[in-house]
């Protein structure tokens, strides 16, 4: 029998449920997974790199031992007694260290939020205990969420990719991507803005899904940009993604934003199979496009093993029965990066002034002036650099006097980019497609210090291709096709329309179902090996 | 010669909404008396992850002020955030309307005083989240949230006003209109109405506004007066000395009663408005709407106005009658019930209920009486059950026991005897028992006709029907 925690969570909760295992036993199973590859958490603590570091994950900030043992005996003994229970009962996950927890320490990974314990759990995780499923830890991120790499937190050390240690594991949701990649738990909860679940669940070879804004409560998840933000979760399988989004997404008063549109069974969909699905085809997701240093529009291929893993994912689906559409123009994804720039700053660096150091978290102990002098203290030493950068940026941008050439622009270029969409998915247009294939990023996990350093088109431009998704508000799924010819996981994307994450769901779990056999499948991380 | 000149006056108001709950989360929205941040919850002291969602009925309230004020309507309006930096907006923003309120221009007629009538229009009407409360003591600030989030409608007025009389009596008649609507407290001293004043003033007869300086922090309706009036002078002042007015800020400080200058010219802060993400827009569907105009009272203007064409009243009567709500409603409740002359019913309100509800300090619904009481007494007194003076003991009675009018006056015998012979008995004894004045009045004193029957209302304690026994009196004193 494969090892209890290589199974996925569906199988792990079925066992549970037939009292096959014990959800203990499945926790402690877990936990030690976590001892034996994780390494030590990082910490606000100045950060001295030691040798063995550099041979573990570090995907935790915290483990909540007592809480989740508590959790997994309540479950055990509700089996026992014949009790009813969630469908993910005894399941144990990890959740990003944005989703407020109750009494749990709570960091965004940042300084600024010392200390700090929510009053109150999101609304995302309030459904996961209501599943049964068990919290165990709290895992590492970009600082608030702001990267692509999990490079920016202030917690030392970072997350290592499980699958090349001396490259990011993408993100920012790099902590929960490295804890599912490397069996820390089958499931951890993410969130996406432009790309921070479905990047890393590319660079670590899982799957991560990104539902329709409205889909999943944003309620008590620290904000990075509103409009954006969503919730959702990694898991190595198709099926366990379609299972964990069930019980998360549905209407919650507390969101505003959230709809009244029906939750589709989605693991008992993926059975219907994908015969007639129309799966459309973007040169405009091929390539990428940028401005150059005139100011015109230019373009780069994406790697070419990613661009090859498209096509043959796109004779795959016509093989299982899908229509290929190609040539399906998604004209305005050019605008993706500017226009994401602008407006997840602008909404940024709104969400971030709460943070005053008086509240909650950081408070200098430098002697102060004033008020203002706290909170400019404060805020000094809580910030990290990244926080910084988009606090200003963000300022600089939403001035009154530039609310045209910014603002207005961004948004404007944000409903050209709803149109493409619009467009392609009209059920009476010329396309009528149901789902788009896409690259998941123009290239693999990159090395450590390249997001910076590097002048590559390819790692500026990582997001180019899930930003749209987060202005359309689209849903959308990264899964894992393949290994680069350096051994590194490659993603694909399939996106689809609003509210249509049964389609996504199907069509990805179509291709694995399709190529389980396959041998790149039999290769495991380096940090399994 | 003096040059006269005429002010020019522009109101900004912030008016609570007397919503159970906050704009935007579950809390109590009105902490008077409570302690100090006991009414937060994550969402209004600004948790991180805490999301807004919108009161609806602060959107039904503010909709009922916007057409009040014949606004157009903007059915789909938009939240904004406005970001700035202070201690009591715990979120760093604060959830307003910018450039899409829920409502755009209108007017507010009211009348002055003496009878005329003001026309000041409206410039627009948004929705937005209160901060909280600052106070300092010594060294320490000291924030209570309570007020955090607490729905407001800002209000802003044309520069229609000239004087601080016109803008003190626009206040009075905002505040009648906002309780009469049932949407606001509107009580100043405890800023459920709070009031900024733009003033300048330009010579007679000059198309150009001069410079405006903006008043803060009024919070009175006698301090708008004189914090005008100040303001006014100062201004003249300072033309007569040949200085240009600048462009200020001018705080009112209420404990010295004196204009402060708090900043030259207002450096616009720039509080880099955009669409707050956390909350859809305010969507109003022509059915909601058409739900609120059913649900619209007669205003007191309009209602000042059929007192007087359709119910006769005399312009003052009508005036004091539609003061408030409930005694407008009191009223034209005891004149469907009694069915009979409007001034006769006005003049008992007037002299009766309102002197009971000045005594008390109760307001008409608040009162043991109730409008069916009041028709039956001025009926009694109509039918000489009772005599006036009765009555008006009667409604106190009423009052103070709560039990109804014809019972007090069984329980207490106060009917009139119109029983001619029990009141002949006693005239007949009153002229006997007084042979002197009997005998002046026949020697052509009749005045003393008054004191006669005095005497016997006196003796048969008020009950007798005074008419009645004047008739006889007059008959006895002349007989003789
Ligand atoms: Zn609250």
């Amino acid at each position: 029998m494969t090892e209890l925690i290589e199974l996925s969570a569906v199988e792990q909760a079925a066992l549970i449920r037939e009292k096959k295992i014990s959800s203990v036993e499945l926790l402690e199973a877990t936990l030690a997974q976590v001892e034996k590859v994780d390494g030590r958490s990082g910490s606000l603590e100045p950060y001295v790199e030691q040798p063995e570091d550099l041979e573990k994950v570090h995907a935790f900030l915290l483990i909540v031992r007592d809480h989740a043992m508590a959790k997994a005996k309540e479950v055990d003994r509700k089996i026992a007694a014949g009790e009813p229970v969630g469908a993910l009962a005894g399941v144990p996950y990890s959740a990003k260290d944005v989703y407020c927890t109750k009494g749990i320490r709570t960091t965004a990974a940042s300084r600024i939020l010392e200390g700090w314990k929510p009053p109150y759990s999101s609304t995302v995780i309030e459904k996961m205990d209501q599943a049964d499923a068990v919290l165990f830890g709290k895992v590492n991120l970009d600082e608030f969420t702001f990267g692509g790499t999990t490079e920016t937190t202030a917690f030392k050390p970072t997350v290592r990719n499980p699958w090349a240690l001396d490259r990011v594991p993408g993100g920012s949701s790099g902590g929960s991507a490295a804890a599912v990649s490397a069996c820390e738990g089958a499931i951890s909860l993410g969130t996406d803005t432009g790309g921070s679940i479905r990047e890393p669940a590319a660079f670590t070879g899982i799957v991560g899904l990104k539902p329709t804004y409205g889909r999943v409560s944003r309620y008590g998840v620290i904000p990075f940009a509103s409009s954006m933000d969503t919730m959702g979760p990694l898991t190595r399988t198709v099926s366990d993604s379609a299972f964990v989004l069930k019980e998360i997404a549905g209407f919650d008063p507390r969101d505003n934003t959230t709809v009244r549109v029906p939750v589709d069974d989605y693991l008992a969909d993926l059975q219907k199979g994908i015969k007639g699905l129309r799966i459309g085809i973007s040169p405009d997701y091929l390539k990428i496009t940028y401005l150059d240093d005139q100011g015109n529009y230019a373009s780069a291929p994406v790697d070419p093993e990613i661009e090859a893993s498209v096509w043959k994912a796109a004779d795959l689906f016509r093989d299982l029965g899908a229509e290929i559409i190609e040539d399906v123009p998604m004209s305005n994804t050019k605008y993706s990066v500017p226009a994401y720039f602008v407006i997840s700053r602008i909404e940024a660096y709104s969400n971030l002034q709460r943070f005053d150091g008086l509240k909650y978290g950081h408070t200098t102990q430098q002697s102060v002036k004033d008020m203002y002098d706290l909170y400019y203290k404060s805020r000094g030493e809580g910030f990290g650099y990244q926080a910084k950068l988009r606090l200003l940026t963000g300022m600089f941008a939403s001035q009154e006097k530039f609310y045209e050439k910014y603002y207005r622009r961004a948004q404007r270029a944000r409903a050209l980019m709803r149109r493409d969409f619009d467009e392609a998915f009209n059920p009476q247009g010329k396309y009528r497609i149901d789902a788009i294939l896409t690259p998941s990023t123009p290239s693999p996990a990159f090395r450590f210090g390249d997001a910076v350093a590097s002048d590559s088109l390819l790692i500026q431009f990582a997001d180019q291709f899930t930003t749209p998704m987060n202005f359309a508000g689209t849903p959308g799924i990264s899964f894992p096709c393949g290994l680069s010819s350096s051994g590194l996981p490659i993603g694909l994307q399939i996106t689809g329309y609003d509210y249509c994450e049964s389609k996504i769901l199907r069509a990805a779990f179509a291709y694995e179902q399709a190529t389980l056999d396959a041998d790149w499948r039999k290769i495991k991380p380096v940090v399994l090996r | 010669m003096t040059q006269e000149y005429i002010a020019t006056i522009g109101l900004e108001t912030h008016i609570q909404l007397n919503t159970n709950t906050k704009a935007f989360c579950s809390c109590k929205a009105d902490s008077w008396g409570d302690a100090p941040n006991t009414n937060i919850c994550p969402i209004c002291t600004g948790q991180p992850g805490a999301l807004p969602s919108t009161n609806q009925a602060m959107v039904e309230k503010a909709l009922m002020l916007c057409l009040a004020m014949n606004s157009d309507i903007n059915m789909d309006s938009f939240f904004d955030r406005k970001n700035y930096l202070y201690a009591d907006l715990p979120g760093g923003y604060q959830v307003t309307q910018n450039d899409r309120s829920i409502g755009r221009g209108g007017y507010f007629d009211f009348l002055m005083d003496d009878g005329r009538e003001v026309r000041c229009h409206i410039h627009n009407l948004h929705m937005e989240e209160d901060a909280g409360k600052t106070k300092n003591e010594g060294n320490i600030r000291l924030i209570d949230m309570n007020r955090c989030g607490v729905p407001l409608v800002e209000m802003v007025t044309m520069p229609d006003l000239h004087s601080a009389d016109e803008a003190a009596t626009y206040l009075t008649r905002l505040r009648q209109l906002l309780r009469w609507l049932g949407i606001s407290e509107a009580n100043m001293e405890k800023a459920h109405l709070r009031c900024d004043a733009n003033v300048s003033i330009a010579p007679k007869g000059s198309t150009e506004l001069g410079k405006k300086c903006e008043i803060k922090n009024i919070n009175s309706i006698e301090a708008v007066r004189m914090a005008i009036n100040y303001e006014i002078e100062r201004q003249i002042r300072e033309i007569n000395a040949g200085n240009k007015i600048e462009q200020w800020t001018i705080e009112w400080d209420n404990d010295t009663q004196e204009l402060r200058k708090m900043r030259s010219k207002e450096t616009a802060a720039d509080y880099r408005y955009f669409r707050e993400p956390n909350l859809m827009p305010v969507h109003i569907s022509e059915e909601f709407l058409e739900s609120i105009k059913n649900k619209m009272p007669e205003l007191p203007i309009q209602r000042r106005e059929r007192f007087i064409s359709e119910m006769g009243l005399p312009s003052y009567d009508a005036t004091v009658l539609t003061a408030d709500r409930d005694t407008s409603d009191f009223f034209e409740a005891v004149c469907n019930i009694y069915d009979g002359d409007n001034k006769r019913v006005s003049n008992w309100m007037m002299n009766e209920v309102l002197r009971i509800t000045n005594e008390t300090g109760c307001a008409v619904s608040e009162l043991k009486i109730t409008a069916q009481d009041l028709a039956d007494i001025i009926h009694m007194v109509d039918q000489k059950t009772i005599n006036t003076t009765t009555g008006k003991n009667l409604v106190d009675m009423v009052q103070s026991s709560g039990k109804r009018p014809q019972l007090l006056v069984e329980e207490h015998g106060l009917g009139l005897v119109s029983d001619d012979s029990a009141i002949r008995a006693m005239c007949t004894k009153i002229v006997s028992d007084n042979p002197k004045e009997a005998a002046s009045y026949r020697n052509g004193k009749e005045s003393l006709i008054g004191w006669f029957v005095g005497q016997v209302m006196r003796e048969m304690r008020g009950k007798a029907d005074p008419e009645k026994a004047k008739a006889i009196l007059l008959e006895l004193l002349k007989a003789d």
